[in-house]
């Protein structure tokens, strides 16, 4: 059964709908990537899936014993609050410590442990977050926007590392991101919200989608071939976004 | 004289643990609105004859759950917090004053009297320290969790609102113990500083409380022994000496560093 199903959920705030009439679900190994514009709902939904918040309307189900391992965005501690990597790693509790070392080895940081978190380069500080969210040997793993900060192949590195522990202990893996390139040559799936579902299907099918482009423009899929080596990188002239018989195309596409 | 001394010493015990949530959570001046805001309570614990702490802990506690509920409503916090804050020292000075004959204990609950802590003082002060000690105690880790990111601790099932109101039950009851020892004024400095004075030594979060625990206990010794050598008053020589002590750490790191 899918790890998570939102089935045709709203959230609103106020007057403000952020989602509207959303339905997906999230299938186990999978590496599904969540892509759109600033304020088309992409934390509101991933604030759903983790259970942060509540749905206005419609439904999430989650798998009964669902594991969820959890990169924030941005995580700024308090540089008055001191704390070892290992400690933090060890938060809430019940966390051995030979279970930490393993997850900073999966995270592709060893030998951090005895670092203080504020001492700890951009890189390395995600890979602690990407090591903590491990630990726990989830089923889901939820990264948001989680290369914020780093450079090119300081993210393209990362999402190297991602590929890698999902080879390794089969958990699926949502990402949300505006950094199209990298992240959707990594995925196996790609949803374009804003506001709604607009496409979802493979990167390339998504890529190639009227709707995708209307949002993002041409520009990225040249990023995507330089990534893969494969030759997906035209100009069409971005279509209008919603136009009907493209609409379906995309859908069979899938 | 002991009493005094056990006094202090329970009042820092309690305050380290909390006042090292309040460095790291930026409440610093929450904490203030909180004690500002007992002393009202002090005024109608007087008028309706009840216990000086249950008045100051049903205040306190209405106080931050009023800033809680307000926060992120058009207001910055810190507007809210100065509005709140000294409104509520304004009324709570002004309702004393219709209290006939306790004039001059006002002062008493301003800036403290440590040295005239009864017996049953003591217990209520070291009561409130054990249950503000355990509490912190028992959520320190689900705490710890939300204080580093809300968003973290949903992951991992942790109710953040429901740990801010654990802090806020502590910080209340801290207050309420307090006001004997350094009274409504000073309470924020016996939970900031001597956490603040702990950082630069500390490598973990545990060894911080305990390093402001120690900072605390030792500023409630000197400060009562300079007291009584120098003839000055008891609660703002404890601040003091924990305000030097800050001083000597932070040059320590300076140069360390």
């Amino acid at each position: 059964m899918s790890l998570i199903t939102a089935d045709n959920v709203s959230v609103s705030y106020g007057a403000n709908t952020a989602l509207r009439n959303v339905s997906l679900a999230i299938e186990p190994g999978e590496i599904l990537t969540i892509v759109g514009p600033n304020g088309s709902g992409k934390t509101s939904l991933l604030r759903l899936l983790i259970g942060a918040a509540s749905p206005s309307t419609g439904r999430i189900t989650r798998k009964p014993g669902l594991r969820i391992g959890y990169v924030p965005q941005k995580l700024h501690i308090d540089p008055t609050l001191p704390i070892t990597v290992e400690r933090f790693l060890r938060l809430p509790g019940g966390i051995e410590r030979s279970a930490c070392a393993a997850a900073l080895r999966r995270a592709g940081v060893p030998g951090l442990s005895n670092r203080q978190m504020s001492a700890l380069s951009g890189g390395q500080f995600q890979r602690v977050l990407l090591a903590r969210a491990l630990i726990n040997t989830p089923d889901l793993l939820l990264l948001d926007e989680a290369t914020q900060g780093l450079d090119q192949p300081g993210s393209a590195a990362f999402y190297l590392q991602i590929e890698e522990v999902r080879r390794n202990t089969g958990c699926a893996i949502v990402m949300i991101s505006h950094e199209l390139h990298v992240v959707m040559a990594a995925s196996d799936r790609v949803i374009c919200l804003n506001g709604h579902v607009c496409c979802e299907g493979t990167p390339e099918n998504v890529s190639a989608a009227p709707e995708y482009r209307a949002l993002f423009g041409t520009g990225t899929g040249g990023a995507l071939a330089l990534y893969r080596h494969e030759h997906d990188h035209t100009h069409d002239e971005a279509c209008a976004h919603g136009d009907a018989p493209q609409d379906s195309k995309t859908a069979a596409a899938e | 004289m002991t009493r005094a001394v056990l006094a202090g010493v329970g009042v820092a015990l309690a305050a380290a643990p909390l006042g090292s949530f309040v460095v790291w959570r930026r409440m610093a001046y929450f904490g203030d609105a909180t004690a500002h805001a007992a002393i009202l309570g002090v005024a109608l614990a007087l008028a309706l004859q009840i216990s000086i702490f249950a008045g100051a802990v049903a205040i306190a506690l209405a106080m931050a759950l009023t800033v809680t509920v307000l926060s992120g409503r058009g207001y910055a916090m810190d507007t809210l917090l100065g509005v709140l804050a000294h409104s509520a020292l304004a009324f709570g000075l002004v309702a004393v004053s219709f209290l006939s004959g306790i004039r001059i204990d006002l002062m008493a609950y301003l800036f403290g009297d440590i040295l005239a802590v009864s017996r049953g003082d003591l217990a209520v002060i070291w009561g409130g320290a054990a249950l503000v000690v355990g509490l912190i105690g028992w959520r320190w880790s689900a705490l710890l969790t939300s204080t580093i990111s809300a968003e973290l601790a949903h992951a991992s099932g942790i109710d953040p609102k429901r740990e801010q109101l654990v802090l806020t039950l502590a910080l209340a009851i801290t207050v309420a113990v307090a006001i004997k020892v350094v009274g409504v004024l000073l309470i924020a400095a016996m939970l900031i500083i001597p956490a603040a004075a702990a950082r630069p030594f500390s490598r973990t979060p545990e060894q911080m409380a305990l390093a402001a625990a120690a900072i605390g206990g030792g500023s409630v010794l000197v400060g009562l022994q300079s007291a009584y050598a120098l003839d000055t008053p008891a609660g703002p020589s404890i601040v003091c000496v924990a305000a030097l002590a800050f001083l000597a750490t932070g040059l320590f790191q300076v140069v360390r560093d």
